[in-house]
């Protein structure tokens, strides 16, 4: 089961990087990435780290993803309107998929009300990073605080103009 | 409620040389939005006092062998030595720096703290006992050395040398870091003893031996051995000169700082393995970097080749390994760092119409105009070739009669070959400063107190070097010694 898991959520992530590489388009590529790191987040739920998990997700394809698409749409303006939609049709399918996307969160959120589960702190849980963090990591964490100033230094050295 | 987590012991005295670096590069960030807006030459003295603050607290702290943070950083006589020859190389280019920015206009304080964040990595990297720390350490002085050696934006060799570099650079420790990942896996640990401790029981494992070919990809890149090479010359061509010092010098002696201590102190049961790999790295490096300087009409290129060269020789002493071994390529890169920098420090005070004299026909008829500048960048170059009685020589010496004890005497003949070679295009240079006339404009000699005070401890170096080796090759021992319980 575990195996199966991985070789699958493996090949997708691959395949989304080498899509990545090949795609012309740079908003496909953009997208690809986005695939390639939510299965790079899923194979961190399959380790049983939640947090990385939780982390990729929200940093990566989130934040991260959404300043590459920016970047994008405003660096090549005009590249992603290239004529009159080619699956127009397609449209009518996207009011009864959001329908019952909607429905299935009303269910979600309705059937889980109840005490959360109280245990001990999971190994790749929030508490037991923040312990490592802390105690064995705290120099590569504070040091880590250090090379973030460098790098900002630099970025304001570099982008700065010329007066 | 989980119980409070006991805080961890911080012993700050362990970091105190790099702390004392880290609070310069914090004081002259702040300074630099202080008036006097117009003027930036004082953050250079701010460096400077900085530096040599972590001078003073390093000589303060020879001798201890204390461990921190959980053995994640180190403080013995090793790293102490190392520390010694990243300070003296960032205290010769500050001074450097001081007039060359004067004169080109683009003096700042962004660049004064950056060099001394990459001064600080470099210290950090050789402390490191850590893996993880190796590779913070080694990203925060690449970091720095990236945007310095983009610095010049109004030439478009900076920036082409600054993202060549980045570019290049993010690849190698993406590879680095793959390595320890690997390492990890198979040993189960960061922490380089633990890790010898693991490795001790399953050597031949290939997850170990892939890791370590990893790692010396990430080191190779940094070190600029053969073929991780490439970047060097457009890097040292394109790069502000005196930044162009500090990535051949203090980036190098950290980078083989790191790399010393992880082979030796962690992966010291692979030895058989990656000694037959720098063994080939070691005769590719010393070659190919002498070979292609021998075209080369460029100055700063001509050093590029010419240290991808000393790497080469450097390498030999880790393949012979034991004590004298790496004891003699630290006092290699002792004396190498004295000649290198000293070298493109001569180079910055050097222009021609305006423009930075860079080509090797530039120099022509420098002795008759500045007999004191050619005679100094002269010793410089001949300390390069390895002539008694100047640094370099006593190095090769050192460095070849370890490999040769050690039994690799084919690899000792291709380095003394390889000196030979070397001597021409070092010495066509002094051939165009004492024997041929400028067509046109003469080179112009820049005055610069710091540039000549900073010139004068570096001949003072490799003078000292060359002249009673000794105490300073006994300081090299003892610094190994750490490595090699």
């Amino acid at each position: 089961m575990e195996l199966a898991a991985f070789t699958l959520i493996a090949l997708i992530a691959l395949g989304s990087a080498l899509g990545l590489i090949l795609k012309r388009n740079a908003i496909h590529g953009a997208l690809f990435l986005v695939v390639n790191l939510g299965s790079v987040a899923a194979l961190y739920l399959t380790l049983g780290a939640e947090f990385l998990a939780a982390a990729q997700v929200i940093v990566y394809a989130g934040a991260i993803m959404v300043l590459f698409v920016f970047a994008i749409m405003v660096l090549i303006p005009g590249k992603e309107e290239t004529g009159p939609d080619p699956r127009r049709p397609l449209r009518w399918v996207a009011l009864p998929a959001g329908a019952l996307l909607l429905a299935q969160v009303l269910v979600i959120l309705v059937g889980t009300r109840g005490p959360t589960p109280v245990g001990s702190p999971a190994p790749g849980g929030v508490e037991a990073i923040g312990r490592l963090l802390f105690t064995d990591y705290l120099f590569p964490f504070e040091l880590t605080s250090v090379l973030l100033l460098a790098a900002m230094v630099g970025v304001l050295l570099l982008a700065r103009r010329r007066t | 409620m989980s119980p409070v987590v006991p805080p961890p012991a911080v012993a700050l005295g362990v970091l105190l040389p790099v702390l004392v670096v880290l609070a310069a590069a914090a004081v002259v960030l702040v300074l630099d939005v202080l008036p006097p807006r117009d003027s930036k030459a004082h953050l250079g003295g701010v460096a400077l006092a900085g530096i040599i603050g972590a001078l003073l607290a390093i000589v303060m702290r020879w001798g201890t062998d204390a461990r921190a943070f959980r053995d994640m950083v180190l403080l013995d006589t090793y790293a102490l030595y190392f520390d010694l020859v990243i300070c003296y190389a960032a205290a010769l280019i500050v001074m450097f720096s001081m007039d060359y920015l004067g004169r080109t206009g683009s003096e700042s304080g962004e660049y004064y703290s950056l060099l001394l964040f990459s001064t600080a990595g470099m210290m950090l990297m050789a402390s490191a006992g850590d893996l993880i720390v190796v590779f913070l350490a080694l990203e925060l002085m690449s970091l720095s050395l990236y945007v310095l050696a983009g610095f010049f934006k109004q030439r478009l060799t900076s920036g082409e040398a600054s993202m060549k570099y980045f570019l290049l650079g993010a690849f190698a420790s993406s590879f680095l870091l793959y390595g320890i990942a690997l390492i990890y896996g198979a040993t189960g640990s960061t922490n380089l003893d633990r890790i010898a401790a693991a490795a001790a029981t399953r050597n031949a494992e290939p997850m170990v031996l892939i890791g370590l070919a990893m790692m010396l990809v990430g080191f190779g890149f940094k070190i600029s051995s053969v073929p991780f090479h490439m970047w060097a010359p457009d890097v040292y061509e394109g790069a502000p000169t005196s930044v162009t010092a500090f990535i051949a010098t203090g980036s190098k002696a950290a980078a083989f700082a790191a790399m010393i201590r992880v082979l030796v102190v962690a992966l010291r049961g692979a030895q058989p393995d990656w000694s037959a790999l720098l063994w080939a790295l070691a005769a590719l490096t010393m070659t190919v970097g002498n070979v292609v300087a021998l075209a080369q009409s460029n100055l700063k290129r001509l050093l590029a080749y010419s240290s991808i060269a000393h790497v080469g020789y450097m390498l030999m002493g880790l393949v012979a390994g034991g004590g004298p071994g790496p004891g003699a390529v630290l006092f290699y890169l002792l004396a190498y760092t004295f000649t290198t920098v000293g070298a493109f420090g001569a180079i910055a005070l050097c222009a021609r119409a305006g423009e930075e004299a860079v080509e090797v026909s530039d120099y022509a008829g420098l002795a008759r105009r500045h007999p004191v500048l050619a005679a100094t960048l002269a010793l410089f170059f001949l300390s390069l070739i390895g002539i008694p009685p100047l640094a370099g020589f006593v190095a090769k010496f050192y460095l070849f009669g370890a490999a040769v004890r050690a039994g690799y005497i084919w690899l000792t003949v291709i380095a003394v070959l390889n000196s030979a070679v070397a001597a021409y295009y070092y010495l066509r240079v002094i051939v165009y400063m004492y024997m041929r006339e400028p067509d046109g404009e003469p080179v112009a000699v820049a005055p610069s107190l710091a540039g000549g005070l900073a010139l004068t401890l570096a001949v003072a170096g490799i003078v000292i070097l060359g002249l009673m080796p000794a105490p300073f090759a006994d300081l090299a021992q003892v610094a190994v010694a750490p490595l090699l319980r």
